[in-house]
């Protein structure tokens, strides 16, 4: 089926011309009384009018958040994770028109925000709700009558920079825990994504307490070095690139605050040569998770954009790759059956181009796509790039840098420590993939791979419960799984003695 | 906006003249020099990073790859290296920067684009 576009008669979603901040539970004007204008990528034309927000709109949400922290910190964790439930059966209620204005913002497909965006979005919300009942404090005896007590306690306010791929998941992700853990945020969503999450403030935005959750929109160097810099955050979560991952945390630094960092990727998704054994449903599903690359668009820090597949079954396993990937359906993300949506930037498609054009110069062989494809009608200046497949080797700059487009570049490995040299020979640790019938192959490689999530015989699934985070330059701190509570809470210890004996020094 | 001056640069960085124009509006917005970072990775990752000069704190592990008009253009030695050691042209275009950039103009930002290297030695 096909959703109408937000705002048009028909489509689950409303749209007003323009925007405010959700600061302390109200929608306020930018202190600056300037907007910018959101583009839809699937069309390049105008969705609405956000926030072109400055430094004094973040002192705002800082105050609001302020005044929230204490009765949010000090509710009980059942009326915590109540609020929590909500917000999850709130998202889900609206799942179809958050599905709808997120894939309309974004770009993605309208068949991965229902299955998978909005869903997981929900889930998140319930999984930190759990978490944090079946939270307890531990309690030592250090020796007869010296009782250390350690109680868990909220942070205070806490600053959120998330990025443009999974606006709504994204701020589930850093939301839920922080939220969960007593915390109030301060939120500032990607520029080329401003609105979804102005939806989902309406959805669940009288559910939470005034000022427990603030979002404020406008130019990182504006409002999101306020915030970063700002001495009444205690602690920062950022999800983008390297510097700016560098600069939060040298930010941080003057501050003394700690910092949790997801940087990016360039994950391998290694095939073995017994996953073509037999023809089956496994060799369907690893095809599959080949073609993975093209999920959102390839807009993923984990995207597997470099495909590792053993030289002896390479001809017969790519050919069935290529297949599958001109299968793949491109165009209008409102369609259910599309399968690749836009990217979400104009700037997007010519830096993908760039990355393109750089692996041809480089030697690297076009196996499938490489071009803007043609999709007429109301998306012919939509930000499309077809599903591209680039053959080469490891260091060529298309195998090294992130494109963050759906390219592929796919090599060929001898055996497995070859597979190993090549998986670990990036900068990056964020995700991989391996792929193999043989469970103690699969095991060895999963553990000698250097990032912090292997997914063997899957891909690109992101269950709360499973901890999700990067070695090497990939980041610091771990996502969904209830550690993340470790990263929004202090410690508080309580060393008791209920002996009555001095100590006999003085 | 792509034609290419060489002149006023010095390291593996040139500029055009748009981006000239655009770091000479800044310098003088800012009262003094910006400076470059290339960033790598995840969603704005392959972006020339501009800030107010000595903004970002360089350390050991990182290289001055070149100067523009009096700005530095710096990167991770590693990723300098992982990348075989690129020429960049830094460019503007129609967007909006990524992470903490100055823009380069109302609806700009910078961008670098690749050259490939002037000889086989590296």
């Amino acid at each position: 089926m096909k959703y109408e576009p937000p705002g048009r008669p028909g489509s689950p979603v409303d749209v007003a011309p323009r925007y405010e901040n959700f600061i302390g539970g109200k929608w306020q004007a930018p202190s600056t009384g300037q907007y910018s204008v959101n583009l839809c990528p699937a069309t390049a034309k105008p969705v609405c009018e956000v926030p072109k927000s400055g430094a004094e709109d973040i002192e705002l949400a800082l105050d609001a958040a302020h005044a929230a922290k204490d009765a949010w910190g000090e509710a009980s964790t059942a009326q915590r994770a109540a609020v929590l439930n909500k917000v999850a059966d709130a998202i889900d209620a609206h799942r179809e028109e958050l599905a709808v204005a997120e894939s309309w913002d974004n770009g993605k497909p309208v068949r991965e925000t229902l299955a998978a965006d909005i869903p997981l979005a929900a889930d998140h919300f319930r999984y930190f709700a759990s978490a944090i009942r079946a939270e307890e404090s531990e309690i030592t005896e250090i020796e007869k009558d010296l009782i250390a007590y350690h109680f868990h306690e909220p942070l205070g306010v806490v600053g959120q920079i998330i990025p443009f791929n999974f606006p709504l998941l994204m701020a589930a992700w850093k939301l839920a825990p922080a939220l969960a853990a007593g915390n109030s945020s301060v939120l500032k969503p990607a520029s080329p994504t401003p609105w979804s999450i102005l939806k989902l403030m309406e959805a669940v935005g009288d559910i939470l307490p005034p000022g427990a959750v603030n979002v404020v929109n406008g130019p990182g160097a504006e409002i999101g070095k306020a915030l970063a810099t700002n001495k009444r955050i205690a602690k920062v979560a950022f999800t983008g690139e390297t510097t700016t991952g560098r600069l939060i945390m040298q930010y941080a630094s003057q501050n003394i605050i700690p910092v949790t960092l997801e940087l990016g990727g360039k994950s391998p998704n290694i095939f073995f040569n017994d996953v073509a054994a037999k023809d089956d449903d496994f060799l369907n599903k690893a095809v599959e998770g080949l073609v993975l690359y093209a999920f959102n668009k390839g807009e993923v820090c984990t995207c597997p954009s470099r495909a590792l597949i053993q030289e002896d079954i390479y001809e017969e396993f790519m050919g069935r790759c290529l297949d599958r990937i001109r299968a793949i359906k491109q165009g209008d993300p409102l369609d259910t059956a599309t399968m690749i949506g836009p990217q979400v930037s104009k700037q997007q498609i010519e830096k993908i181009a760039s990355y393109v054009e750089i692996g041809l110069k480089e030697g690297a062989e076009l196996l499938a796509g490489g071009h803007r494809p043609a999709v007429g009608g109301e998306f012919a200046d939509g930000y499309f790039y077809e599903p591209t497949v680039l053959k080469g080797h490891n260091k060529m700059r298309v195998f090294q840098e992130e494109i963050f487009g759906p390219v592929l570049a796919v090599t060929t490995f001898k055996d497995e420590a070859e597979a190993l040299e090549i998986a670990n020979d990036t900068l990056y640790g964020l995700g991989a993939g391996v792929w193999s019938r043989d469970g103690a192959l699969a095991y060895r490689m999963g553990r000698a791979i250097k990032a912090g999530r292997v997914w063997t015989n899957c891909y690109h699934q992101y269950p709360a419960g499973a901890a999700f985070g990067g070695y090497k330059v990939s980041g610091i701190g771990r996502e969904t799984h209830k550690m993340m509570l470790e990263h929004y809470s202090q410690t508080k210890n309580l060393l008791v003695s209920y002996g009555t004996k001095p100590l006999g020094l003085f | 906006m792509s034609e290419k001056v060489e002149y006023g640069t010095a390291g593996r960085v040139t500029a055009t003249r748009a981006a000239r124009r655009a770091i000479a509006a800044l310098c003088a917005a800012q009262g003094g020099p910006v400076m470059f970072v290339q960033s790598g990775g995840c969603c704005d990752g392959s972006d020339p990073m501009c800030f107010p000069g000595g903004e970002f704190v360089l350390g050991d592990g990182d290289m001055l790859v070149g100067v523009v008009d009096g700005c530095t253009f710096h990167m991770d030695a590693e990723q300098y290296e992982a990348l075989g050691r690129p020429f960049y042209l830094l460019d503007v275009e129609e967007g909006t920067p990524g992470g903490f950039s100055l823009a380069a103009g109302d609806g700009l930002h910078f961008v670098t684009r690749v050259e490939p290297p002037r000889n086989k030695t590296s």
